[in-house]
C-alpha cells in the first residue's frame, strides 16, 4: 500500500512540476493551471497525510486507502475535464462568430475596392 | 450585391464544400429561373476550385477562412444577408440535388403567406422524389418526434431547400445550430412562436461528391440531433414562463 502511496506521490510532484514550468514557459494560462495544480497539491497532500486519507476513507466507507485516493482524483480529473469542455465549447463558439467576422469584413472590404478601381 | 431598398428583396444562399464539378451547375441554373437575384456561395474552405468555378458562373462568394461545417457556413450567410437589408433568404445546397425551378415557389409562400420559414418538401406530394432506405427510415423517426414538439406535421424536417424572412433572420444571425442544423432550426423557430409552411419540391439525386452523411454518421446524427430538440426545447420553455411570470407579476 505504501508503494503504491509512494507513486501517487511521485506523480503528483511530475505533475506539479509539469504545471509550474509550462505556466513559465506560457505553454499554459495561468487561470487553467490553477485547476491542475490544485488537484496535484491535493493528490500529493492526500497520499502523505495518511491519518486524513483514512479519515476520508472511513467517511466514504471504502475498504482501503490507495482505492479512496484514486477515487477522489479520478472524480476531481472528472470534473476538471468537464470544466475544459466547457472551456473548449465557448472558444469553439467564439471562433466561429470571428471566423464569420472576418470572412464578412473581407467581403465588405473587397466590394469597396472593386468600387474604388470602378471609380478611377 | 445590394437588395436594393425593396421590401421583397431576395438572397439565394448555396453553401458548398468541394463542389467545383457541381458549383457552376447549381449557380447558372438559379441565374436562369430566379433572373436578377443575387447568389451568395458561401465556401468552406474548399481545397478544390469551387471558389474560382462559383465566381465564374456570376455568383458572389463569401469564403470562409476556415472550416466552419454546414451551420457555421449558413449563418455566415444568414448575418451578411441581414446586414445587407435582405427581407428573403433561401437556401439552395451547392451539389446540384434542388432544383432552381422550385424557387419561386419557395419565394412567393414565404410572401404571401408571413410565415417565417418555409420547407421545400420532397414528401408532401409524390413528385418522383426519392430517397435511401435509412434515410427514409430517419426521416419518418423525426416526424414522429417532432409531431408533439412543433405542434404540427413536417414532412420533411431534414430538408436543406429552406427559405426564411428577416424575422427569422434576425433569430438565426444570433443563434444558429452550427451541426446538422435543419431539424434543430425548426425547433428553434417553433420555440419563438413562429410559423413555418412546406411546400413540394423536387429532389434530384446527386451527381458529384458524397452526402456528408454516411452510415456511420447516422447513429450520432441521432442522438446529436434528439439532443438538440430536447436542449431547445428545455431552454426556450423557460424563458418562455419566465417572461409569462414577469409580464404576470407586472400586471
Amino acid at each position: 500500500m505504501d508503494r503504491l502511496l509512494n507513486v501517487t506521490t511521485a506523480l503528483s510532484v511530475i505533475l506539479l512540476v509539469m504545471v509550474l514550468v509550462s505556466v513559465r514557459r506560457a505553454h499554459i494560462r495561468v487561470e487553467y493551471s490553477v485547476s491542475w495544480l490544485l488537484a496535484a497539491a491535493a493528490m500529493l497532500i492526500l497520499s502523505r497525510a495518511h491519518s486524513l486519507l483514512n479519515a476520508v476513507r472511513n467517511l466514504i466507507g471504502l475498504p482501503d486507502s490507495p482505492l479512496t485516493l484514486f477515487l477522489l482524483a479520478g472524480g476531481v480529473f472528472l470534473i476538471m475535464f468537464f470544466r475544459f469542455s466547457v472551456i473548449v465549447s465557448h472558444l469553439r463558439d467564439n471562433n466561429i462568430a470571428l471566423a464569420q467576422r472576418v470572412a464578412i469584413l473581407e467581403y465588405h472590404l473587397q466590394n469597396l475596392r472593386n468600387h474604388e478601381s470602378q471609380e478611377v | 450585391m445590394t437588395p436594393l431598398g425593396t421590401p421583397d428583396s431576395l438572397l439565394i444562399i448555396v453553401p458548398a464544400l468541394n463542389e467545383e464539378a457541381a458549383i457552376a451547375g447549381v449557380v447558372r441554373e438559379i441565374r436562369e429561373h430566379v433572373p436578377g437575384v443575387p447568389v451568395l456561395v458561401i465556401d468552406d474552405c474548399s481545397s478544390d476550385t469551387t471558389v474560382a468555378v462559383a465566381r465564374q458562373a456570376g455568383a458572389e462568394v463569401l469564403p470562409m477562412p476556415h472550416h466552419l461545417g454546414l451551420g457555421g457556413c449558413v449563418q455566415a450567410g444568414y448575418k451578411l444577408a441581414y446586414e445587407l437589408g435582405f427581407q428573403y433568404v433561401i437556401r439552395v445546397d451547392g451539389d446540384g440535388q434542388h432544383d432552381a425551378r422550385d424557387i419561386p415557389r419557395v419565394y412567393e409562400k414565404l410572401k404571401t403567406t408571413g410565415c417565417e420559414m418555409v420547407i421545400g418538401s420532397r414528401f408532401v406530394a409524390d413528385n418522383g422524389s426519392r430517397t435511401g432506405a435509412v434515410r427514409a427510415l430517419g426521416i419518418r423517426f423525426f416526424r414522429l418526434v417532432l409531431r408533439p414538439v412543433l405542434g404540427k406535421e413536417v414532412h420533411d424536417p431534414t430538408s436543406g431547400f429552406v427559405g426564411v424572412n428577416r424575422r427569422a433572420l434576425d433569430v438565426f444571425r444570433q443563434s444558429f445550430p452550427l451541426e446538422y442544423p435543419e431539424i434543430e432550426a425548426l425547433v428553434v423557430l417553433q420555440r419563438r412562436r413562429f410559423r413555418f409552411e412546406e411546400v413540394p419540391c423536387k429532389m434530384r439525386p446527386r451527381t458529384t461528391g458524397r452526402s456528408s452523411i454516411t452510415a456511420l454518421k447516422s447513429l450520432y446524427y441521432v442522438l446529436h440531433v434528439l439532443l438538440g430538440i430536447f436542449v431547445n426545447v428545455l431552454k426556450f420553455d423557460r424563458r418562455y414562463h419566465r417572461a409569462q411570470r414577469e409580464r404576470g407579476a407586472g400586471g
